[in-house]
Order: C-alpha cells, then structure tokens, then sequence
C-alpha cells in the first residue's frame, strides 16, 4: 500500500468506519458489502460486531453490486465498501441497471478515491467516478470534505433510502466544514464569503482552495471560497449567485476534469450565468508519486490555485 | 428535480378479474391430482404462447425464439411453485422470482399479466411510446418484476443478494432466476455461482433456459458451455439436467424443499417452442412473424 500522505489532519475512512458501526447499530437493516476489502475500508471493528450483516463476495465487483441490490430488495440498506477505481469502473453497469434504474437503496461507498493511492498507480487511481457516476440517470453523487460531513452524509443517505455514490477519502485532510452544518443533497456550504472571485472545491481540494483564498486575501484579492460536496445534484443557487457576485469562477477536484464537478457547474453556469471560469483537477493518467507529488505534478496547490483566480480577476 | 419523460408513464397496478382468475387456477392446482395438474400447466402455457404471440406481432418486435422456450418454466414457476401475492407485489416473505434473460420481457409480462399482477389488456401497450412496459422490464413501473434486467449477466447476483437477505432476515422465502444459456457466457454469472455456494445459499435456485441458440448462432459454435452440467456442480451447486418442456420434471425439481446448497436447474428446450417452423431456428431469436406467420403459429398454438 502507498506511503501516507505526510500532511496532517484525518482519514475519512476511520469516521466512515465508525459512522457504520453506530448506525448499524440503531439500525438493524444496515449490511456492508465489500470485495475483500475489510482491511482498506476498516470494517474489522463492524464485522465484530455484526458477523452476519458483513458480506463479502471477494474479489468480484460486478457480483459485489448486484448482491448489494439484492439485499436491498429483500428489505435490507447496503452500504458497499470498495475501493473507488473498481467499485466505479469495474461495476459501473450493475450500478446503472441494478442500483441507479432499478431504484434500490443503495449507498455505493468508494473507498480512497481520487489519487489516495498514490505511487500504485493509475490502475488505482479513481479520478474518472465522477464523470461516470454523475452520468447515471439521477444517482447522487457526493463528495465529503471532511470526517464530520462523510458522516453526515451517511445519515443523509440512510434516511434518504436511495442510490448514492459517496466518496470516502483516505488522503488526510484537516475538519473543514462549521460544527454542526450536516449534510443535505444539493446544498453546497460557503466557507468564505469573498466579493473578486470564487473558488468552488470538493474533498481534498477544500482545504488548498482555502489556503489559496488566504494567499489571495493577501494581495488583496476577497474570493469566496464553496464547498461543493453534492456533486449531482449542484448547489444551483450557490453556484448561480457566485456567477453574479464574482468576477469568475475557478473550480478545483481531485478527479478527471473532463466530466467531473467543473463540468457540472460550466454546464450551469453556461446556461444560466456565463461566467468565466477555470476548470482545474487532473488532466491524465498520473505519473508515480505519492497523492501530494501528484497534485504538484496537476498543479492541484494554493499557489497555483491562487494564480488561476488572479487570472479571472485582472481579465476581466 | 425535473421530471424526465420515461419516468412520466405512470406505473402499472394490479387487476382484481384476471387475480381472481390466477387464483382459482391456484387452487384447482392444488386441490387436483398430478395428472390433471399437468393438463392445467399445459392449457396455461398455450394460453402464454397466444398471448405472446400476438403481443411481439402488435408491438413489431420483441425475442420470440426464446419467449417460447422459457414459456413453460414460467407458467410452471407462476401457477404452481412460486408463493406470491399479486395483489401485495411487495409482500416481505414473497418468493422472488428473476428474469436474467430480460429480453424475454413479453413472455414475462404475458404471465405477469395472467397472475393479475397487472390488465391483461394493457399487454397491447408491449414496447410502445411512453408504455411502462418497456422492451425490457422495469420494476419502477411493473408490479412483480423484482429488479431491471437487459443487459445479460445480472439476474444471478442480484439473486444472490435476495437469498443472502433471506439467509440474514432468518426468512425462509426462496429465490429463483432464470438464466438464459448464452448469457453463460457473462463471467459475472459464475463471480456469483462461486459465492452462492460459498455462503450454503440453499433457497437460491438457477434455472437455466438451455436452448443452445444465441443471437447469432449456436452456443457451441460461438463460445460452448459444455460440459455445463459439470461447470455447476464444480462450482458447488447442486445439479439437475431436465427436459424444460415437460411439467412433470419441471413440477418436481422446481417444487422440491431447499437443500444445503444452491440448485442450478439445467433445463432442456427448444428456442420456438410450440410453432414448427420456428422450431431451433436461430434466425426467430428477435425475427418478427409476418402476418402470414401469425395466422400460422395461432394455429399450431391453438391445436
């Protein structure tokens, strides 16, 4: 497994892991489905506590998903723990046919998603997920900025009873988001009011695009700084305001940038709002490195995030 | 959120004459002897066939060849195993029942439609604008389809899944699907063979509809399956070969108590079952009968 990341906050995962556990807890109808994966999705404490509502099928994705289906027609609510690369790419059509179409609440659970794996490469790398999720029919497709929101959004998800997609971050990254905000689909939470530019993140990407925020403030430059989180559907109204308030608009994801949370608010923004924007995330398979070398390598960083912004607000 | 178009026809419900009628069917299969019961099964499944028939010849398509050879195992599964309710499609202790070769869907529907599930009548809507009986089924609309089917190789995991709740729920319902036997070919089928035997998912029954034609030719030519009975039983389940025409072996394999391990059914039939010159024709796995044809195969199926 990849060398951590040496920067320090929190790994997702471990507030996924004992979210699970607790709402399994008060909930009877919870099951985690994984692919050999207990390990990397931390589900040693839950199988302990629930041996029999632990299912792994082994290493077999597309019969990971449709047993997951299946239990949630049998009156159960699947959480699937995989990583994100082949839980999204090698099962993408049992979840299109038998989570998404056939409605089945399903909480697909990607697993250190993004460039988490660092120096193992692009075969684990999952930058496309969000292009291919956001693309089936009305799946919700969300990404936690930080542990407190991963759990929420799992309370979201068990209480909305259907088919998500959720990242569960294994980079670390500090608690971002106000005590006590939770989550709900569709609604982004402005972390920085700011009047010149906006800056629109997810995951990971949060905290650098606070940093970049300050770097800004610094050369007098106010950005107001948007978690995104819901990814399908957008924050419309989040997104549209910041299209009439600011200048422009730069959006910054750990994931592919065609198709990706970039493309979902210029498809807005172009309809509704046009607005100069700039759209940063990955742009290719990644060269090895671990995921800090990689976001170096994008130009994932505060400084480089900052220069993007500045490029909005001396253009225009 | 808006409202896409196909999410507009509105789901179909249930139809209390043709419920009334499935079940004094039911009960007249269980009250007569065996003997009487395979004539029931018999003027049921030609029922089917019409019905089929007459169905894909209004809508100008549908998978003909295969309809009417998975036809007696469902009139089989539907008038004399499965324990349903019609008028409670979600009943929780239901047993389930899959249709992995989606493409079936008329003769699903044409069943379905039998068990009062939904009007008979609304089968004329098969495949049209806007219809919720869609070309492949869709349980968002459909009463008694238990997951959406199409692309091939997804019956059996979700099946999986059904028996694995019933297996974690302490529930004693069972699970059948009905493969076809091109679709074999998908490795997801065998990713959830592997694991039904793995798990001792006894309740879990796979039927497969052996035809041995696949869209463009025989399955021994394309990618052979043989020995199948085998690959089963390698991978742990429980084996059985029989004619997939006869309600006899049907009732009986079909009807047995569940064992330790899953039971994988291999039944034998005839692609275009029932109408001669359809008959182990591969060009009727989606060809659509003239009008001619139709006059034709009513008759044979009316015989």
């Amino acid at each position: 497994v990849s060398k951590e990341d040496s920067s320090s906050g929190f790994d997702c995962r471990q507030a996924f892991a004992e979210e699970l556990a607790a709402l399994a807890q008060a909930d009877a109808r919870i099951v985690a489905v994984c692919n050999d994966s207990v390990g990397s999705s931390n589900l040693g404490a839950f199988r302990k506590a629930f041996p029999e509502r632990l299912i792994n099928v082994g290493i077999a994705e597309q019969n990971m998903v449709g047993v997951a289906a299946g239990l949630a027609n049998g009156g159960f609510r699947p959480f699937v723990c995989a990583a994100a690369p082949f839980l999204t790419g090698r099962a993408l059509e049992q979840i299109k046919a038998d989570v998404v179409y056939s409605d089945f609440p399903v909480v697909l659970c990607g697993m250190s998603p993004g460039v988490a794996y660092g120096e193992l490469g692009p075969t684990h790398h999952s930058i496309e997920d969000l292009a291919w999720t956001r693309a089936i029919g009305d799946l919700a497709v969300i990404v936690p900025a930080d542990p407190e929101e991963t759990r929420a959004a799992m309370q979201w998800a068990l209480k909305a009873g259907r088919p998500c997609f959720m990242r569960i971050g294994r980079t670390k990254v500090p608690a971002v988001m106000p005590e006590g905000r939770g989550f709900e689909l569709g609604r982004a939470t402005v972390l920085r009011e700011g009047a010149d530019v906006t800056l629109v993140a997810i995951g990971t990407m949060v905290t650098r695009a606070l940093a970049a925020a300050e770097q800004l403030a610094a050369e007098g430059i106010d950005a107001r700084v948007i978690n995104a989180a819901s990814v399908h559907p957008l924050d419309e109204e989040s997104i549209l305001a910041a299209a009439r308030e600011t200048r422009g608009i730069v959006t910054v994801e750990e994931a592919m940038v065609r198709g990706g949370l970039g493309s979902a608010v210029a498809e807005l923004v172009s309809q509704k709002m046009p607005t100069p924007m700039r759209i940063m995330g990955i742009t290719d398979f990644a060269p090895t490195g671990n995921s800090s070398a990689i976001f170096e390598f994008f130009g994932l960083t505060p400084a480089n995030i900052a220069r993007r912004a500045q490029e909005l607000v001396h253009a225009h | 959120m808006q409202m896409h178009e196909y999410a507009a026809a509105a789901p179909l419900v249930g139809d209390a004459a043709a419920l009334a009628l499935w079940r004094s069917r039911r009960e007249r299969f269980d009250a007569v002897p065996a003997d009487q019961r395979l004539s029931q099964l018999r003027s049921s499944a030609a029922d089917i066939r019409r019905q089929i028939l007459a169905t894909i010849d209004r809508a100008g398509l549908g998978h003909i060849g295969g309809d009417f050879s998975v036809t007696d195992i469902l009139v089989t599964l539907f008038e004399g195993v499965l324990n349903i309710d019609p008028a409670s499609p979600c009943w929780e202790q239901r047993d389930r029942f899959i249709l992995s070769k989606g493409h079936c869907a008329a003769a699903l529907y044409s069943v379905l439609a039998s068990c009062g599930f939904f009007p008979p009548r609304r089968l004329v809507d098969f495949a049209a604008t806007m219809s919720p009986l869609n070309g492949h089924p869709n349980r968002r609309k459909i009463p008694g389809v238990e997951t959406n089917t199409g692309p091939l190789g997804h019956g059996l995991p979700v099946g999986v899944g059904c028996a694995t709740a019933a297996r974690i729920a302490g529930q004693g319902w069972r699970t059948f699907v009905v493969l076809g036997d091109g679709e074999l070919q998908e490795g997801s089928n065998w990713e959830a063979a592997m694991y039904a035997a793995q798990r001792g998912l006894g309740s879990l029954t796979a039927i497969v509809d052996r035809n041995r034609l696949q869209q463009g030719a025989s399955t021994a030519d394309t990618n052979d399956l043989e020995p199948l009975a085998d690959k089963w039983a390698a991978f742990g389940w429980e084996t059985c070969v029989i004619d997939g025409h006869s309600y006899e072996q049907l009732l009986a394999v079909l009807g047995k108590a569940p064992g330790e391990r899953p039971r994988a059914v291999i039944a034998n039939t005839i692609k275009g079952k029932g109408v001669s010159f359809m008959e182990n024709g591969v060009e009727w796995h989606h060809k659509v009968p003239s009008a001619a044809q139709v006059e034709a195969a009513m008759q044979e199926l009316t015989a």
